[in-house]
């Protein structure tokens, strides 16, 4: 985006007046409706939620390598430690990491807009999300859950505690988050962009969060309804699923995978989108293939609604739905396949630097590519009877959700730490947690893959000595991903105490964000910007 | 224990104890061969883009691409083809693994409890995992089992055969083995169950056919065979008065030669009279009627217990 597009610029901002310093004191952030404090406020919670979902995780970790002679979890600890890494990653830090975080920052700035469409109701969505996570949350004092991040029934109504209500009505109340972000940002995209940015000229974030939030919205009643009649069955005693009640256990996987299918693609879409802005930012360079990307997002996001059934071939589902699953899923696999060969196109004739944002994007790539290969093999049905809950699946969705989602977040922090705080972070610093959390994610987690092909069932408390070598591997990964994240935790409040002064424009990218200073004005722009050209002109 | 490792250790995957083994590693091989393909052409081309296009001076200026069709139209269409041939592979394995083979030799009902599967054979012979009893099953024939659970779901799963199904309660599911050779084999359970789950581990016992035979016959408790059980059910409950035995037709369907025919329904769908269709047409007779059939049978449903169920459906499957 060359100058002739936007008036704008640093110089014109009013000295030292920004969105951070524009009111004061504790209340006025707890009220504002401004975009770029409620995502930093997303910031702050999510980040928090991680550091708690990734404690369980290295429990279960060090609980499994047994380097003890006695087991440090008893199994219903294990099982709850399970279910509390799965529960808060999905709903509590995946799910709403990159949308309701980056995407309330970025999604207005991007797209030239004050503020979203529906300021007051994107803070209610803040607040409904902190109500959705405390009464989650509330389970772990009151009553422990065992049931798995999935909840599948009759085990949830019949044979465990209470505690399930309470995580359950939590992701109920976060699924409304959730969905109001979704509108917000659909409301914005149509009706707050700048003059001149036309749906061909909007950065590819904004496709991925739209796209993300078609799914949002129609994904996420179906979840609220099965979430609700599980609790009615647990409470009132009304026979959905139960067996014993009349019920049938087995739609509730349809209903439940009927949603969480697509909630996949709620998590890997705006992860795909932040590459896209890494990449071209990185390569200096136009994305290669505007059009594919945008669309194979839309695409992505429809066929998503038709694949639930592959979580299934083993279920009791007929042969034939197994079938007609892995036939639809398997055409996933060529919008995603089509983003790959378009990003590395992109790098193609271009100018690369290394900064720590773009190594977090080439970390997704590979890890991404990955993931997206072994799922192929789940989405085979002959294939997947062997492979269907064993750790070839714990690998495959951790390669995509923190080998691709997170991988990008943690570069999207990295890179648009300039534009919310003003500050650089240490370069350095980034690096060494790059280096750390790659390395560490593989050595933990493609083990794995073999432990999986080996048979190794998931979500077992204890297992075979033959697999206790590869489980130790895994183990000392995890504590390399741990460190890894402990050193970037360190560089980003290092960066909000004492980084660099931050220009408008640290990396020299096109989107309209880095138009504006950093961190921005209140209303975002002093003037509002006029659009005469594509998001990643670098001409 | 040698079931993981007597495998070339290369492919890491546990020993190949059925035809059907051989089959699924087949295309697993090809699988893994296919995705490091595609892993180096992706990665590796990443990387040799970064190397050759890495900024050297700071006014250097990126060529200006916004697409190429040819090129777009190449990475669409060669996965599609490339996906839809493993999707057609791994169709044609799953209906092997799915679909028994007509000439069953062992047909065992497996019920799943939290943590201990109960195994009962067509003559009454009862055997408890909590006993450690294993399932003896003969090899170099084909055995099903008929699955079902009584509290929450559960999954039986066979590294050594690559073969895996849930036990659901409240219906029956399926799933059919044909161990190549006599030997010990690991089963898990797969569907996480609670406290207990990663115990719930058992071993099928593969015997030479003819040593099965002999064990199936010698070890018989004499009792009441579920057959014969199923039968009084059948007179108590005057099913004859509805359901002839000998191909007549009277108010209902005949059982004569029932099991395991096709069944044409009066919405035109059709469907194989299993163990499944069995239990639902006998709890919930409204389910699916017969073609040129009115639904005039009473609803079982609460009045039969899962056992008498179990033994009605031995009853009809004996009535040729």
């Amino acid at each position: 985006m060359s100058s002739t597009q936007t008036k704008t610029t640093h110089s014109h901002v009013a000295h030292g007046d920004n969105y951070l310093n524009h009111s004061s004191g504790l209340w006025s952030w707890l009220t504002t409706k401004d975009h770029k404090r409620i995502g930093l406020m997303y910031f702050a919670t999510v980040a928090t939620l991680f550091l708690i979902g990734g404690f369980f995780a290295l429990g279960i970790r060090l609980h499994l390598a047994k380097f003890g002679s006695t087991p440090l979890l008893d199994p219903d600890t294990y099982n709850k430690f399970m279910t509390f890494h799965g529960a808060i990653m999905v709903f509590m830090v995946i799910i709403p990491g990159i949308p309701a975080f980056l995407g309330n920052f970025v999604l207005p700035i991007q797209l030239g807009a004050k503020d979203v469409a529906f300021p007051r109701l994107n803070l209610a969505s803040y607040y409904i999300f902190v109500a959705g996570a405390l009464l989650a949350a509330s389970s772990m004092y009151f009553n422990q859950v065992d049931t798995g991040w999935t909840f599948y029934t009759p085990y949830s109504t019949a044979k465990t505690g209470n505690g399930v209500i309470l995580l359950v009505m939590g992701a109920f109340t976060m699924g409304f988050s959730s969905i109001l972000t979704g509108l917000n940002f659909i409301v914005t995209t149509h009706k707050l962009r700048a003059p001149g940015m036309t749906m061909d000229r909007i950065p590819l974030m904004i496709w991925a969060l739209y796209s993300t939030s078609i799914i949002q919205i129609l994904a996420t009643p179906i979840l609220a309804i099965t979430l609700l009649l599980l609790a009615m069955e647990k409470t009132l005693g009304v026979g959905i699923f139960d067996p014993d009640l009349g019920g049938d256990p087995v739609l509730f996987q349809h209903f439940f995978w009927f949603y969480s299918h697509p909630a996949v693609y709620i998590m890997i879409l705006p992860a795909m989108g932040v590459i896209s802005e890494l990449i071209t930012a990185f390569s200096k360079k136009t994305i290669f293939g505007y059009r594919a990307i945008a669309y194979s997002s839309v695409a992505i996001a429809a066929v998503s609604f038709l694949v639930w059934g592959h979580h299934m071939f083993v279920s009791g589902q007929s042969t034939f739905a197994g079938i007609m699953f892995s036939v639809i899923t398997m055409l996933v696999g060529v919008p995603t396949a089509i983003k790959l060969f378009n990003w590395i196109s992109t790098m193609y004739r271009g100018t690369v630097t290394f900064e720590a944002p773009m190594l977090f994007a080439l970390g997704f790539m590979f890890l991404f590519t990955i993931g997206g290969l072994t799922g192929v093999f789940l989405a085979s049905t002959g294939m997947d009877v062997h492979f269907h809950d064993t750790y070839f699946v714990v690998a495959h969705f951790h390669y995509v959700m923190v080998g691709g989602t997170l991988m990008a977040l943690m570069g999207g922090i990295y890179y648009w730490f300039p534009k919310m705080f003003g500050r650089m972070t240490s370069d350095l610093g980034g690096r060494i947690s790059w280096v750390l959390i790659f390395t560490g994610f593989n050595v933990t987690f493609f083990p794995q893959f073999i432990l999986g092909a080996m048979g190794m069932p998931r979500r077992y408390f204890d297992y075979l000595p033959e697999y206790t070598n590869l489980n130790q591997i895994s183990t000392v990964g995890s504590w390399l991903i741990g460190l890894g994240f402990l050193v970037g935790l360190i560089t980003i409040i290092h960066g909000i105490v004492a980084g660099e002064k931050a220009s408008a424009n640290p990396w020299g990218a096109k989107t309209l964000e880095w138009q504006t200073a950093s961190p921005p004005p209140h209303e975002n722009f002093l003037e509002t910007p006029k659009v005469t050209a594509g998001p990643y002109d670098f001409r | 224990m040698s079931w993981i490792t007597s495998y070339p250790a290369t492919t890491f995957m546990p020993i190949q104890a059925t035809e059907i083994a051989k089959e699924v590693d087949l295309l697993y091989a090809f699988l893994i061969i296919s995705s490091l393909i595609s892993f180096v052409i992706l990665i590796g081309g990443m990387t040799w883009f970064l190397i050759k296009f890495k900024r050297s001076s700071v006014d250097q200026k990126s060529a200006y691409i916004t697409h190429n069709n040819f090129a777009e139209f190449l990475w669409s269409f060669i996965p599609l083809v490339i996906m839809m041939v493993i999707f057609y592979w791994g169709m044609v394995i799953f209906e092997k693994l799915r679909v028994p083979p007509t000439d069953i030799a062992a047909e065992i009902h497996v019920t799943a409890e939290q943590w201990a599967w109960t195994y009962k054979y067509a003559n009454g012979k009862e055997f408890y995992s909590s006993a450690n009893d294993p399932l003896v099953v003969p090899s170099g024939k084909a055995t099903k089992l008929i699955l079902t659970s009584k509290d929450v779901i559960h999954s039986f799963f066979v590294p050594t055969f690559r073969a895996k199904q849930d036990a659901v309660p409240g219906r029956y599911t399926q799933i059919w083995f044909e161990p190549t050779l006599p030997g010990d084999y690991i089963v898990f359970c797969t569907e996480y169950c609670g406290t207990k789950h990663s115990g719930m581990m058992i071993k099928i016992k593969a015997i030479p056919s003819e040593e099965y035979a002999a064990w199936y016959h010698a070890e018989s408790k004499g009792a009441d065979t579920p057959a014969d059980k199923g039968k009084v059910i059948f007179a108590q409950r005057a099913c004859a008065s509805c359901h002839s035995i000998d191909g007549s037709r009277i108010v209902g369907p005949t059982m004569k030669g029932l099991y395991g025919n096709a069944r044409k329904f009066a919405d035109g769908s059709t469907a194989k009279a299993d163990d499944q269709y069995l239990r639902e047409s006998i709890l919930v007779s409204t389910a699916k009627i017969v073609e040129s059939y009115a639904p005039a049978m009473p609803l079982f449903q609460g009045q039969l217990t899962d056992e008498e169920v179990e033994n009605l459906i031995e009853y009809i499957k004996t009535i040729k």
